[in-house]
């Protein structure tokens, strides 16, 4: 559910720090019906012109803060409130090149009272600007 | 209908989630809607519309009792959840269980619902130890009865069992009407199409569904383990597998168990997938099942559950206030109050 409006094309965009491209981050929404803590977020695979990207470069951002998507195991308290845009962000030195790029987000949720939880997947091309 | 007066319709936020989820409505603007609809007793997910829950700030609990006022509301029901598995490396104790529920309890009496729909994977011993507490707050725990289970499945009897040995008028059922789904949503199957499900295998899951052959309906758990094998053998691809679960769940009983077991109906889920122009719900028989509740002395609230929502939304844009306002159509009709 909700699958189509998991990436969130406003927020595609390179990331410069001092100056530099050091990543690029789209906006993501849950594929599920209500606010969950961030140690029920699963398997989180991104995929960009059809490549994955590792895990271990993707931070996520919601409400303020950021974790590694590696960690969110750690956080039983933190809540992704339903509906809420959160930031997944890649680091890539260079980041992402001008122009179109084709995005697919899978995202698995392990939603205790259902045997197979919830899954979702989108893909979307998106244009970075220039 | 005399008896039917003591039945009182209400609604689950839950059936306006897109427009909160795209942020087109807040909850007060939902809560707006319902009054307009004129269905007055309000159903919320905490988890959904409530930010931060469990943690309900003094500030949301004044503010809610006050939209409650301005719009002419009651609160009824709030929904809870047990993430059991949301610590890392193991599940939560059954202290730790009970705590999140005592916790729920004390959220539900401050928004003054009474009654707390209670997620189906809970276990008797886990209510039996919050009898006292669902007492003290006159909050009744109802877990609720949801496909593919029904009245008759283990853990139902299991609490049925509970129930008469307890007799704690706190504790009991929520019944949610997608257990009396006579045939496979139609907005089910067409989405499986617009997915790439292969037509035959649509058909096939349309038809062992309506047949009363799939696992949900007579409760084999080998079939679901067939019900794979077949759409395997059919060419179906492993998404169609995961399409099939979240699609088939529903079950076709009979309502007229509900009569077996009246005392310990607390509430109810007026489940619905799709509302046809006519004010009927194209699976769900709520002629045959409204005249049950009566009969039964049914003196609940029975609420809006829209559902057909989620596999629509890929399609169009989805509009569940015109189909929640149908389906209160149909129940008033049938309470035999004015339109």
């Amino acid at each position: 559910m909700y699958d189509q409006f998991m990436i969130v094309g406003e927020a595609f965009k390179n990331v410069v720090e001092d100056g530099r491209v050091v990543g690029f981050q789209i906006g993501v929404r849950l594929p599920y019906y209500r606010g969950i803590v961030l140690s029920l977020i699963g398997d989180t695979d991104l995929f960009v012109d059809g490549e994955r990207m590792p895990r271990e470069t993707m931070t996520v951002t919601v409400d303020g803060k950021t974790y590694p998507l590696s960690q969110l195991e750690n956080e039983p308290d933190a809540k992704w409130e339903f509906g809420d845009v959160g930031i997944l962000t890649v680091r890539m030195p260079g980041g992402l090149a001008a122009g179109d790029h084709t995005l697919q987000l899978k995202m698995h949720l392990k939603i205790s009272y259902v045997p197979v939880g919830f899954s979702g997947s989108d893909t979307k091309t998106l244009t970075l600007a220039a | 209908m005399t008896a039917s007066v003591s039945i009182k319709r209400g609604v689950s936020l839950y059936c306006f989630q897109e427009e909160y989820f795209h942020k087109r409505k807040s909850l007060e603007d939902l809560l707006a809607t319902c009054a307009r609809l004129d269905v007055r007793g309000i159903e919320i997910i905490g988890d959904q519309m409530i930010r931060g829950y469990p943690n309900i700030p003094d500030d949301f609990v004044k503010q809610w009792h006050g939209w409650m006022d301005k719009y002419g509301l009651t609160p009824v029901c709030l929904d809870m959840f047990l993430d059991w598995n949301k610590y890392k490396g193991r599940i939560m104790t059954q202290d730790e269980r009970v705590e999140s529920i005592r916790r729920d309890i004390v959220n539900a009496s401050k928004l003054g619902c009474g009654v707390i729909r209670v997620i189906h994977d809970i276990e008797p011993e886990i209510l039996e130890r919050l009898a006292g507490d669902a007492e003290r707050h006159k909050v009744t725990l109802a877990l609720e009865v949801h496909a593919p289970s029904d009245l008759d499945s283990p853990l139902e009897q299991r609490l049925i069992a509970l129930y008469e040995r307890l007799k704690c008028p706190y504790l009991g059922f929520t019944v949610d009407l997608g257990i009396y789904c006579k045939r496979l949503p139609r907005v089910v199957t067409a989405r499986y199409l617009r997915d790439g499900m292969a037509p035959h295998i649509a058909e096939f899951l349309a038809d062992r569904y309506d047949h009363g052959q799939l696992s949900a309906v007579d409760k084999k758990g080998a079939d679901n383990e067939k019900m794979v094998e077949n759409i395997l053998k059919m060419g179906g691809r492993e998404q169609d597998i995961y399409l099939a679960f979240m699609g088939t769940h529903m079950c076709n009983s009979n309502p007229r168990r509900l009569l077996d077991f009246m005392p310990h109906i607390k509430h109810v889920h007026a489940k619905f997938y799709e509302m046809l122009s006519d004010a009927s719900e194209y699976s769900i028989d709520y002629n045959e099942i409204m005249p049950v509740l009566v009969e039964g002395g049914y003196a609940g609230y029975l609420c809006s559950e829209y559902e057909g929502n989620r596999w629509i939304d890929d399609a169009i844009e989805v509009d569940a206030t015109e189909q929640v306002r149908l389906q209160q159509v149909q129940l008033k009709k049938l309470l035999g109050q004015a339109a």
